[in-house]
């Protein structure tokens, strides 16, 4: 058997060509002028006989009469009976199922699960199958792939900070567990002995006394992380201060006071954070905190006003509402200038909203945010 | 109070207890400072022949300065940058300023820079992260060999307490922004306090061959936008409190025919 058996093509060459004898004999082919005869000999040119005997393209094409064929393999696949490879021929089970039963029995796992166990002679036949053995929890694998690609994704700096978080706090267990043992000890407890150097910095402390200062005023408005330590950005500072001034806030709160500072055309983060720039920066944050802070009062006292309203009159039923958007984001072009003779047209929808504003924890009053950086000079 | 709050304690007071020698209560030094890239997309031609061995598109430029060029090694004793691991000896360490490092490459990736700080500054190293950029924004125009691509931000450092010896080793710097001592603060001669000569050698930015480049960062501008914007925040504070007033101060049986209810008014 070589390769024109699994072909199918004829043993012989052009035998089955009858008509093709007929033909005049080619002309032999000529060595084009201009050609050098090294590179003419490399086309197969110049009277070479060739390794294998050539088959031309039409040949290839036509399928042999099917009776003349002794063994053919069509698209892989192997012949049966009695055929000198038939032993490799293996044969794998596999569960038949038509769509509507798949539908039907398989779609629900903890239905398919049952389904098993129930057909199962005995549990024992089914227990090592993998879907009695772990059954697939759907939200805690879409939890754990979130998870993962979170992790995944995490730039060098988070991991650093992740790391560097982690190396301190065990640092701390350690110095506790090591100050608790003093303690034990019945010696005098002592935070210089308990104190572990932070950073690499030399363990010089144990001369001096513990310098737990009392904030001083002029430095309050700065976090105490940033304000112990000894280097940092003024970016993360200011990261630092809006996340403190905001951490009273709930979730959509801080989210409207990002959407308003966009409408004003603010950067969320300053390009160019100097001091100065950080400050009124978190100026304007509490400002908007307030003016969010209002809006909801404003809502909740029109809401209240309005069901006074409607307890003492019938409802006009061709109020127009309005869209909640335009009070929720005061300062997009158009409405910048709205006005006390909107606010009764917003009656109707201001009883579901005064409700939905309550839900969520009020912004800081005015007098927690902190105080304004002392000037440098 | 639950354990993990404590545990947050103790780390920020254990941040707190660093040995010095004597600090300034209530002062912070502060240094302005630039970091970024600036890439030049290389012609084939030169691609190929300069670098020879790898296809490199890009010849690129990361560098912290001072924010007005000024020489940054009064602080700065060295900057490690590193690289992509793709790179050869992917963390590069800059003894020297400026503090730059160029490169070439075809792939952008996140650079870390990390400042180490003179002894007398500060033991803590600082770290920078850098996205590279090599390929312009589809709105910036068509990739040019002649206009880099630059992203730079501005920052600054923060020196919060600083030593009596830093601060007098560098309150007439020009990088540096110093401020005056709060009153009572005095401080001894400066004969007493052996200055180090960092300055001896230029290291500013100043005629940097890339300076042209460099971007405006205009605090004046910064200042404008966002004191615009508390004017407009603050009028409609006003605003807001005025119509409150209004609801408060309206008896509830007038309610329906005066103010914000005028359309139902019924009666």
């Amino acid at each position: 058997m070589d390769a024109k058996d699994i072909l199918g093509l004829p043993k012989t060459p052009f035998a089955s060509s009858q008509e093709k004898k007929s033909r005049p004999p080619k002309e032999p082919q000529r060595k084009p002028d201009g050609v050098s005869r090294e590179v003419y000999a490399l086309t197969g040119g110049v009277g070479m006989a060739p390794l294998m005997p050539t088959i031309e393209a039409s040949h290839l094409k036509r399928r042999p009469a099917a009776e003349k064929e002794k063994v053919r393999v069509v698209n892989g696949v192997p012949p049966t009976g009695d055929y000198q490879f038939a032993k490799y021929n293996k044969k794998v089970d596999v569960l038949k199922y038509t769509d509507e039963e798949y539908e039907k029995y398989l779609i629900d796992p903890v239905v398919s699960r049952s389904l098993l166990i129930h057909r199962a002679r005995s549990f024992d036949d089914v227990s090592g199958n993998p879907l009695v053995k772990d059954s697939y929890d759907a939200a805690h694998d879409t939890e754990r792939k979130r998870a993962l690609s979170a992790l995944l994704s995490q730039t060098k700096q988070q991991e650093r900070k992740d790391a560097e978080t982690l190396a301190e706090a065990k640092r701390i267990m350690e110095s506790r567990a090591a100050s608790k043992n003093v303690d034990e000890a019945g010696m005098p407890s002592s935070s210089d002995n308990a104190m572990v150097p932070v950073d690499g910095v030399s363990p010089l402390s144990s001369t001096h006394p513990p310098l737990t200062h009392p904030n001083t005023a002029a430095n309050s408005s700065i976090p105490n992380s940033l304000r112990t330590l000894r280097v940092y950005l003024r970016t993360h500072a200011l990261d630092q201060m809006v996340q403190a001034a905001s951490a009273s806030a709930g979730l959509r709160v801080i989210k409207r006071v990002d959407q308003t500072l966009q409408d004003l055309g603010v950067n969320l983060k300053p390009k160019v954070p100097t001091k100065a720039v950080c400050v009124e920066h978190l100026e304007l944050r509490n400002e908007i905190l307030t003016l969010l802070n209002l809006q909801k009062q404003l809502q909740n006292k029109e809401a209240e006003v309005s069901a006074n309203r409607e307890s003492s009159f019938t409802e006009a039923p061709s109020t127009p509402k309005r869209s909640n958007r335009d009070i929720d984001r005061p300062f997009i072009p158009d409405t910048v200038g709205f006005t006390g003779e909107r606010a009764g047209k917003r009656d109707h929808k201001r009883k579901t909203t005064g409700n939905r504003f309550l839900d969520a924890p009020p912004s800081p009053p005015q007098s927690k945010r902190p105080r304004k950086l002392k000037g440098s000079d | 109070m639950p354990d993990h709050e404590l545990l947050w304690q103790d780390l920020l007071e254990s941040k707190s207890n660093d040995p010095t020698n004597k600090k300034l209560k209530d002062v912070e030094i502060s240094f302005p400072i630039v970091y970024g890239t600036i890439s030049f997309w290389l012609e084939y031609f030169k691609a190929v022949t300069i670098l020879k061995c790898r296809y490199n598109s890009h010849k690129w430029t990361v560098y912290v300065r001072s924010a007005n060029n000024e020489d940054l090694s009064v602080i700065v004793k060295r900057v490690v940058f590193q690289l992509h691991p793709s790179f050869q000896n992917p963390t590069r360490v800059v003894e020297q300023p400026p503090f730059e490092l160029s490169e070439s490459g075809w792939g952008e990736f996140e650079i870390a820079i990390t400042l180490y700080f003179h002894s007398d500054v500060c033991e803590k190293r600082l770290d920078l992260f850098h996205q590279l950029k090599l390929y312009p924004e589809e709105e910036a125009g068509p990739q040019s060999t002649k206009k880099p691509v630059v992203v730079e931000t501005y920052d600054e450092i923060v020196f919060p307490e600083p030593t009596e010896a830093f601060f007098q080793r560098v309150q007439n710097h020009p990088a540096a922004n110093v401020p005056r001592l709060p009153p009572g603060i005095t401080l001894p001669p400066p004969g007493s306090i052996e200055i180090v000569p960092y300055e001896k050698k230029r290291g500013d930015t100043k005629d940097h061959p890339l300076s042209q480049w460099f971007s405006n960062f205009s605090e004046a501008d910064e200042l404008l936008k966002v004191a615009a914007a508390r004017q407009q925040v603050q009028a409609h504070i006003a605003k807001l409190r005025r119509q409150l007033t209004m609801i408060e101060g309206m008896p509830q049986q007038l309610k329906a025919l005066s103010g914000p209810g005028q359309q139902f008014g019924h009666i």
